[in-house]
């Protein structure tokens, strides 16, 4: 069954889990992040990151080193690291931006960091022992727009990017001071800080809202805004048109399977084989059944004053608005069992993914 | 401020162009001869109009850049649209892939911009109820996000 916790009524515009999901990093929609730590089956605010003067556009909690980086429509980033006493202190990242930074990943092994931003460039940040600074590479060529979405590859160097000028690429964040060459992998061998090592531009399609690669890396998926689901196989694109409102989140939750939510404000599964399939929606909630008792005393009494018999401005899904984000929250034999999302009605809500699985196991794909 | 130029032309220049932060949306453009008139018309003539539908929306013209040869087709497509009965336009939509009914949903928020009859919006308004019913929200998206217009 679904965990629902709500924090306010503001939106949730992003949130992260620390390594055993005992706490909770996210933003309302204003320039403060808070720290919640579960207790019970309640969330207590256990302090506010409170550094940024714009908006904060992505948090990301690095779940070994335990460190946080949030980035803002502030132009900057700040890397926070926990103190004994509950604390945590910020560090400022010079990114040397003229836009908004608009998305924040942790690399896989914790040590580089990568801003998307509006400037039209996405910066990668690593740490300079010598003089105690995180210093930023910009990748700029061939992005013409926002980069609205990030994610790494878990090889540590590729990076995957989508952006407002309708593409998804893949680029070579290799930073050599602090990493060696990677292995070939079925992007491309030669990976040279900034190189394009894949380009997907669909004009038709409308921007892109998230990226995410498979937990092997050999996949991207997308989606973008003309309602439109997209799978680069190595190289092989595979599109699925949706009848629904687009979609703003994509997330892996197995080499096969994935979870996409948005306007629609329903996590829709869909399993990836030789093609691109509907397997379900995580949210099976009717509106009847979110509707209560009307006793026919109410109905007639709102038919005689506003005209209708249902005034409930409910809709039928578990989120009242649009989902933002989603996390995966537990990873089983290489399946996410259980995956956050977060939406603009300021509810979290916790998904078990498990059922699902089991009946797409059945169908064989 | 001392006038140096009695002369106001320099006020008709599109400064913007020279903006280097410019979003530059530069793709070639596909050359597409558009449907076959005549054998459209043959087919309405024959009174075969779910033919004619397929007809119309076959080498589809919008990723051209030819606006004659866009605004021709769309008066083709409305003047399938209008011979079909009301009772015809579902199952004929049920004909139609699903791309083909995107593009059917182009044409039919163009042709509300732009009526080329009095009595062409209702006949419009159904077709609409019909390709919405099997194209959903993401039909109309699609219309409104694709930089490719009809």
């Amino acid at each position: 069954m679904e965990e629902i916790h709500r924090f306010g009524y503001d939106p949730i515009t992003c949130h992260t889990w620390n390594n055993n999901q005992s706490q909770l990093a996210l933003s309302l929609n204003n320039n403060e992040v808070g720290i919640y730590q579960k207790s019970g089956k309640q969330w207590e605010r256990s302090a506010v990151l409170a550094e940024h003067s714009g908006r904060v556009m992505g948090i990301d909690w690095g779940r070994t080193t335990n460190r946080i980086v949030t980035c803002g429509a502030d132009r900057n980033a700040y890397v926070w690291t926990p103190s004994e006493d509950g604390r945590w202190r910020p560090t400022l990242v010079l990114l040397r931006i003229n836009r908004a930074a608009t998305t924040v990943r942790w690399s896989p092994k914790e040590n580089k960091f990568a801003v998307g931003t509006g400037a039209r460039l996405i910066c990668v940040c690593h740490y300079e022992e010598e003089n105690d600074w995180w210093v930023a590479k910009h990748i700029k060529k061939p992005i013409g727009a926002t980069v609205s979405s990030i994610d790494w590859h878990p090889n540590n160097v590729l990076l995957a990017a989508g952006s407002s000028d309708f593409a998804v690429r893949i680029f070579s964040a290799f930073v050599k001071e602090i990493e060696r060459r990677p292995e070939p992998t079925v992007w491309g061998t030669k990976m040279p800080f900034a190189a394009l090592m894949y380009e997907e531009r669909r004009r038709g399609d409308g921007w892109v809202h998230s990226v995410g690669f498979s937990p092997s890396g050999n996949r991207l998926a997308w989606a973008s805004h003309g309602s439109v689901v997209g799978i680069s196989d190595a190289g092989t694109v595979y599109t699925l048109t949706t009848s629904v409102l687009p979609f703003l989140s994509v997330l892996w939750v197995s080499e096969s399977s994935l979870v996409a939510a948005g306007h629609d404000c329903r996590p829709y599964l869909y399993s990836v084989g030789s093609a691109v399939v509907y397997a379900g929606s995580l949210d099976v909630s009717t509106h009847e059944e979110d509707q209560g008792d009307l006793s026919a005393m109410q109905m007639f009494h709102s038919l005689d004053r506003l005209g209708a018999a249902d005034v409930s401005t409910a809709i039928g899904t578990k989120h009242q608005n649009s989902v933002n984000q989603m996390a995966a929250v537990a990873w089983r034999d290489c399946v996410a069992t259980r995956v956050s999302s977060v939406g603009t009605d300021g509810l979290l809500i916790l998904w078990n993914t498990s059922s699902l699985h089991a009946s797409l196991n059945s169908l064989k794909l | 401020m001392s006038k140096t130029a009695s002369t106001r032309e320099f006020r008709k220049v599109d400064v913007d162009q020279f903006n280097e932060d410019n979003f530059q949306d530069e793709t070639a453009a596909e050359e597409s001869q558009g449907p076959n008139e005549t054998e459209v018309n043959n087919s309405l003539q024959s009174k075969n109009n779910t033919q004619a539908l397929k007809t119309v929306l076959q080498n589809p013209v919008a990723s051209c850049r030819n606006p004659e040869l866009k605004t021709r087709v769309f008066k083709l497509v409305m003047k399938v649209l209008s011979l079909f009965k009301s009772s015809e336009v579902e199952t004929a939509v049920a004909s139609l892939s699903a791309v083909e009914v995107d593009l059917l949903m182009k044409y039919v928020y163009r042709g509300f911009a732009e009526p080329t009859s009095d009595n062409i919006c209702p006949i419009l308004l159904l077709w609409h109820e019909k390709l919405f019913a099997v194209g959903g929200y993401g039909s109309i998206v699609r219309v409104l996000t694709n930089r490719q217009t009809v």
